[in-house]
């Protein structure tokens, strides 16, 4: 059985227990008999006709979990959805990654899955915002946009024969700088219309890889070029002054304000406790498990101490049973 | 327990003409801590283990005379029967960082497991374009024996153990649904008190099924040996030094398949087949247990996620 790791005194650990029995009890009745082990067999009415899908293999004409997870049923499909496993892409999905590797004419991005995906230079913005073929010269500058150990955002584009292709074709795309990288089990997050979120009242950016590889980072405002007038655009880069030496308007640009600084961290703790609880993580579970530290004064590290565990865990529990309620 | 001393003392006096005093003192205190281990044992086998040259001495003493391994009153040394298996722990999630960990104890013997993948493949010669490369690697932590062990990684008992073990779980991986990708287990003893092989593979079944790699059926072993002409269930480490027939046994219970079969003595046909049956069954036990480790695990991770 997991068991939290965490230095509980006796009233923290009676309170943790107490709410996680409850979110137990909010949960039971919905699927208490889906959960299946290694080697369990599935029942199932085989007078409707069957498809057997992910997770499950047959012996002896019974239908068995070749996984740990939960049976779901669509029509006359049965599978097995494995919990803790590694992330499984489907097309379209918002996915953050690191590039390992710069090959010719792509990146190789770890995105947790069990290969790794690809990003074709023909597959991305160019930073200056013109559609071209790219030519040699492309090639040969593909460090200046993302070099080895950069974080990156793109989507799933799908899977081709030299494995999984992703895709980068909006400014929303790209290189993420000045932030904190999370990882989390991936199916705590679910997916959903929106992956990228600006907490403005934190000043922040929030990107939640359907991978499990959430970015916490500074609030960028989103400048579509395409829609820039390309005129206006080479007028600017005229006017631009010399490029070595840093005004102090750019040093401005890149610093971030330690108040921001303060609300990255507060942010990615919030992610900590809650994927250590397991919990799902949305963005609204976050705000919420951000606003909750801030208005009981708990200083940012404090939210790793046990307490705050046990607060979040209550929280969510209530939570739970008002949605549940309604 | 009383016969076995007095035996022992006796033993000790036919010493006294043969070696010097030195050594039989030693010998006397060896008798008092022997005694003292079966205490041990005795307490649910829960307590920090005995000094090695314990063992060492145990060992020695059968050198000169058939050693009573089953009182007559059908207990081991440890206080248990013949059949009975040692306390059986597992838990699941210890490592943070792997894709699927489990920590698998029995009796005084603990062993940590920790699986990666599948994930890509590191040495691309070795890539399989129709299957997953399993690898394993098994380890002694230096403080899991009695006396320190300053071994060098990669000694013969330890990669005869860590192909064992990738071959087993090799036999149960679905690797056929991974192609082009590596699974990592990396299994490494914390106590060793006998059976290690067997608790490594049941850590190392666990941690996979952690992993969410899918698998034809769980493995799960346990080993049974044969003294004083009778089958014991689950050896700990003075009785699998004893020197008699010491079979560790892996199935998949569910397929009922064997995947696992060591033996390191002779045994006749039928003496064997009772062996075997009672390795099987201890099997079955750990198997059960498993299953619900898993299965609790499984749901609490459903009900803590929430919609």
């Amino acid at each position: 059985m997991r068991e939290l790791q965490l230095s509980l005194n006796q009233t923290q650990k009676v309170r943790l227990q107490r709410a996680l029995e409850k979110l137990e009890s909010l949960s039971s009745k919905a699927n208490s008999n889906a959960s299946v082990t290694v080697a369990d067999s599935i029942p199932v009415n085989y007078e409707d006709g069957l498809l057997k899908g992910h997770g499950t293999s047959e012996f002896n004409g019974e239908v068995v979990a070749t996984v740990c997870g939960i049976v779901e049923r669509v029509n006359k499909l049965v599978y097995v959805r494995a919990l803790r496993a590694r992330y499984k892409p489907e097309v379209g999905d918002i996915i953050v990654g690191r590039v390992i590797e710069v090959a010719p004419k792509r990146w190789r991005v770890e995105i947790n899955y069990s290969h790794d995906a690809v990003l074709m230079l023909s597959s991305m913005n160019l930073p200056d915002g013109i559609q071209r073929r790219r030519t040699a010269l492309d090639e040969l500058n593909m460090r200046s946009i993302f070099e080895e150990n950069d974080v990156i955002c793109a989507e799933v584009r799908g899977f081709q024969h030299d494995g999984l292709h992703l895709q980068a074709r909006s400014q929303k795309y790209g290189k993420l700088g000045r932030g904190q990288l999370l990882t989390v089990p991936s199916y705590l997050v679910k997916r959903r219309k929106q992956h990228f979120h600006h907490l403005e009242n934190y000043g922040i950016d929030l990107i939640i890889g359907c991978n499990g590889f959430i970015w916490v980072g500074e609030h960028i405002q989103v400048t579509d070029d395409m829609v820039v007038d390309q005129v206006n655009k080479s007028e600017q880069d005229d006017a631009k002054p010399d490029e070595n030496s840093i005004s102090p308007e750019d040093q401005e640009k890149n610093y971030t304000r330690q108040e921001t600084r303060e609300n990255i961290c507060r942010a990615a703790n919030a992610i900590r406790v809650l994927s250590t609880l397991g919990f799902n993580i949305t963005v609204e579970v976050i705000t919420e498990t951000v606003d909750l530290s801030t208005s009981i004064n708990v200083a940012i590290h404090e939210m790793l101490g046990s307490e705050f565990y046990v607060l979040v865990a209550e929280k969510e529990s209530v939570r739970r049973s008002m949605t549940k309620k309604k | 327990m009383l016969g076995s001393l007095y035996r022992l003392s006796k033993l000790v006096q036919q010493f006294v003409g043969l070696m010097g005093s030195k050594v039989i003192r030693s010998i006397f205190g060896g008798v008092r801590l022997w005694a003292f281990l079966r205490g041990c044992h005795k307490n649910g086998g829960r307590q920090a283990q005995p000094p090695a040259q314990l063992f060492h001495l145990s060992v020695l003493l059968t050198q000169f005379q058939e050693m009573e391994y089953v009182s007559p009153e059908g207990l081991r040394l440890d206080g248990r029967r013949p059949m009975e298996m040692r306390q059986i722990r597992a838990e699941i999630g210890v490592v943070a960082k792997a894709d699927g960990s489990a920590l698998f104890e029995m009796g005084n013997t603990k062993v940590i497991a920790a699986v990666y993948g599948p994930r890509e493949v590191q040495n691309r010669s070795q890539q399989l374009n129709d299957s997953a490369l399993v690898r394993c690697e098994y380890t002694m932590a230096n403080f899991s024996t009695g006396d320190r062990m300053r071994k060098p990684k990669g000694d013969r008992r330890s990669t005869e153990i860590s192909l064992v073990i990738r071959q087993t779980m090799e036999a149960c991986i679905m690797t056929h649904l991974m192609p082009r990708s590596q699974i990592d287990i990396f299994v490494q003893v914390l106590q060793a008190d006998g059976g290690t092989r067997s608790a490594c593979i049941n850590a190392a079944s666990l941690a996979l099924a952690d992993a969410g790699i899918p698998m034809r059926d769980l493995v799960t072993s346990c080993s049974a040996g044969y003294l004083n002409s009778t089958p014991l269930l689950d050896l700990n480490y003075i009785e699998d030094s004893a020197g008699g027939a010491d079979v560790t046994l892996g199935i998949m219970p569910k397929l009922d398949k064997v995947t696992l079969l060591q033996m390191d003595a002779k045994l006749s046909v039928e003496t064997f087949e009772n062996v075997m049956q009672l390795a099987i069954e201890g099997c079955k036990a750990v198997a059960t247990y498993i299953r619900e480790v898993l299965l609790e695990n499984t749901k609490q991770l459903e009900y803590r996620r929430g919609i």
